[in-house]
């Protein structure tokens, strides 16, 4: 059977983890490869890295560390941040990636998509789509969510899905940070109107919220960052909570 | 041992070379006939879509090399459908070497499968030491159904071939460098194939 995926989160500046991260028996915390290598280890299923860097080496320190990664780690793993040519992804591809995550370029260029689904295939573009609610409709935000755009949620992710994404990273802005639990209601609207996996984030801050948003919000995955980062949830201990719910999990 | 991973453009073959490295051995990358036929271990992998990588593997002679190998030979993911007759993606002509037609998952399920399943009635050498039911990582819209090829079963919907053994060729349709300890004791067993 299909497991739920649990998916950590990494920020990464300038070929650094950015938030502080509470791994004590780690030799260098700031080591995303390093950290990436104890989240394998735990039992996470898949990770995701974010590039928040806006140096001109940008590119070449992210391959750089994609090809690290990749020499270590012997899960998938996911690559977004200020992707927006054929050109970025193939060399992130070619470092090792298994997926690329595209969010703002594919809003301002939504040809990018087919063009990225065409030549690498769908199952390696992941859209990752931020989204907050104005007077109650879900709209569709940019730059870390502090711009509105005036696209409605669900109209862009199925237009993402019928260019050729495989995949749909959502993140609600209006649960990101909160610990509050995840945007189960749209998730679940999004995995009824959609016929590609869905990843939820933001919100999570303890099991049950991931219990709920795989039975609730019907998401094929989760994903988090600080909860995994300052040790407040272990995955091995998430994993056998959702198993107890009868939740599919990898263990 | 000499590891050679066929480079034809399609597809993320540094994570093969890697989980290879990880194992203690050493593959290469080459798209030279000379140098595939002489190896001792074939690796074909292949990711994106199939009849762009068919084409990729025509535009390099290499279409006609891989079936006539005599060594073991690993197909991954899309590289074992290429080796099926033909698959519904893009309409194309496999290699032909696993006697079966490869096809679209229906909208029952959620396509392209993205994530760890299981494996079960297990009935390879390139299964020493797995258990049944242990997993395993895939990714992908198209299916080769069971026949008398397959060696183990995943479920998604339907019970379909996640790995298939005719002569020297093997095929998986699951990532063996992508699925952690499982993934690389599979990888193992077939670089010691005799």
């Amino acid at each position: 059977m299909l497991t739920k995926r649990i998916v950590p989160c990494l920020d990464i500046k300038n070929g650094r983890t950015v938030k502080g991260v509470n791994f004590v028996d780690l030799r260098d915390a700031g080591d995303p490869v390093e950290l990436a290598d104890v989240y394998s280890k735990a039992g996470a299923d898949e990770l995701v890295f974010l590039d928040i860097s806006a140096t001109e080496e940008r590119r070449k320190t992210l391959a750089n560390l994609v090809l690290r990664v990749a020499e270590k780690v012997n899960i998938p793993f996911t690559v977004g941040g200020g992707i927006s040519s054929i050109e970025d992804v193939d060399m992130l591809l070619q470092n090792g990636a298994d997926k690329v995550s595209v969010n703002s370029s594919a809003v301002k260029n939504p040809q990018l998509i087919n063009d990225l689904a065409g030549k690498f295939g769908s199952q390696c573009i992941t859209v990752a789509i931020d989204a907050k609610q104005i007077d109650g409709k879900w709209k569709v935000h940019l730059v870390g969510g502090k711009v509105p755009t005036e696209l409605d949620l669900f109209e862009w992710a199925k237009e993402v899905e019928d260019r050729g994404a495989g995949e749909i990273l959502f993140t609600s802005m209006d649960h990101d940070g909160t610990k509050d639990g995840f945007a189960n209601e749209a998730l679940a609207r999004l995995s009824q109107e959609l016929n590609i996996p869905i990843i939820a984030s933001g919100g999570a801050g303890n099991i049950q919220h991931f219990a709920d948003t795989f039975i609730e919000g019907k998401a094929d995955a989760a994903l988090a960052a600080s909860v995994f980062h300052f040790k407040e949830i272990e995955i091995k201990n998430l994993k056998t909570e959702l198993q107890k719910q009868n939740i599919p999990v990898r263990l | 041992m000499k590891i050679v991973i066929i480079n034809y453009g399609a597809g993320n073959i540094q994570s093969i070379k890697f989980a290879i490295q990880r194992l203690g051995y050493e593959a290469v990358l080459s798209s030279d006939p000379e140098e595939i036929k002489a190896a001792d271990k074939v690796i074909f992998p292949g990711v994106g879509e199939a009849s762009s990588a068919m084409q990729k593997l025509k535009d390099s002679g290499l279409d006609t090399l891989v079936p006539k190998l005599k060594q073991p030979v690993l197909g991954i993911c899309l590289g074992m459908q290429l080796m099926c007759k033909y698959t519904e993606e893009g309409d194309t002509q496999g290699l032909g070497i696993f006697d079966v037609d490869v096809v679209r998952f229906d909208n029952q399920v959620k396509v392209p499968q993205i994530g760890w399943n299981q494996i079960e009635s297990l009935q390879s050498n390139l299964f020493l030491g797995v258990e049944e039911k242990e997993y395993i990582y895939l990714v992908h819209s198209y299916y080769a159904p069971v026949i008398n090829e397959t060696i183990a079963v995943s479920n998604y919907g339907l019970p379909y071939s996640t790995a298939l053994h005719k002569d020297n060729f093997y095929g998986t349709q699951f990532h063996p460098e992508k699925s952690s300890v499982v993934g690389e004791k599979i990888l193992k067993n077939f670089l010691i194939i005799k």
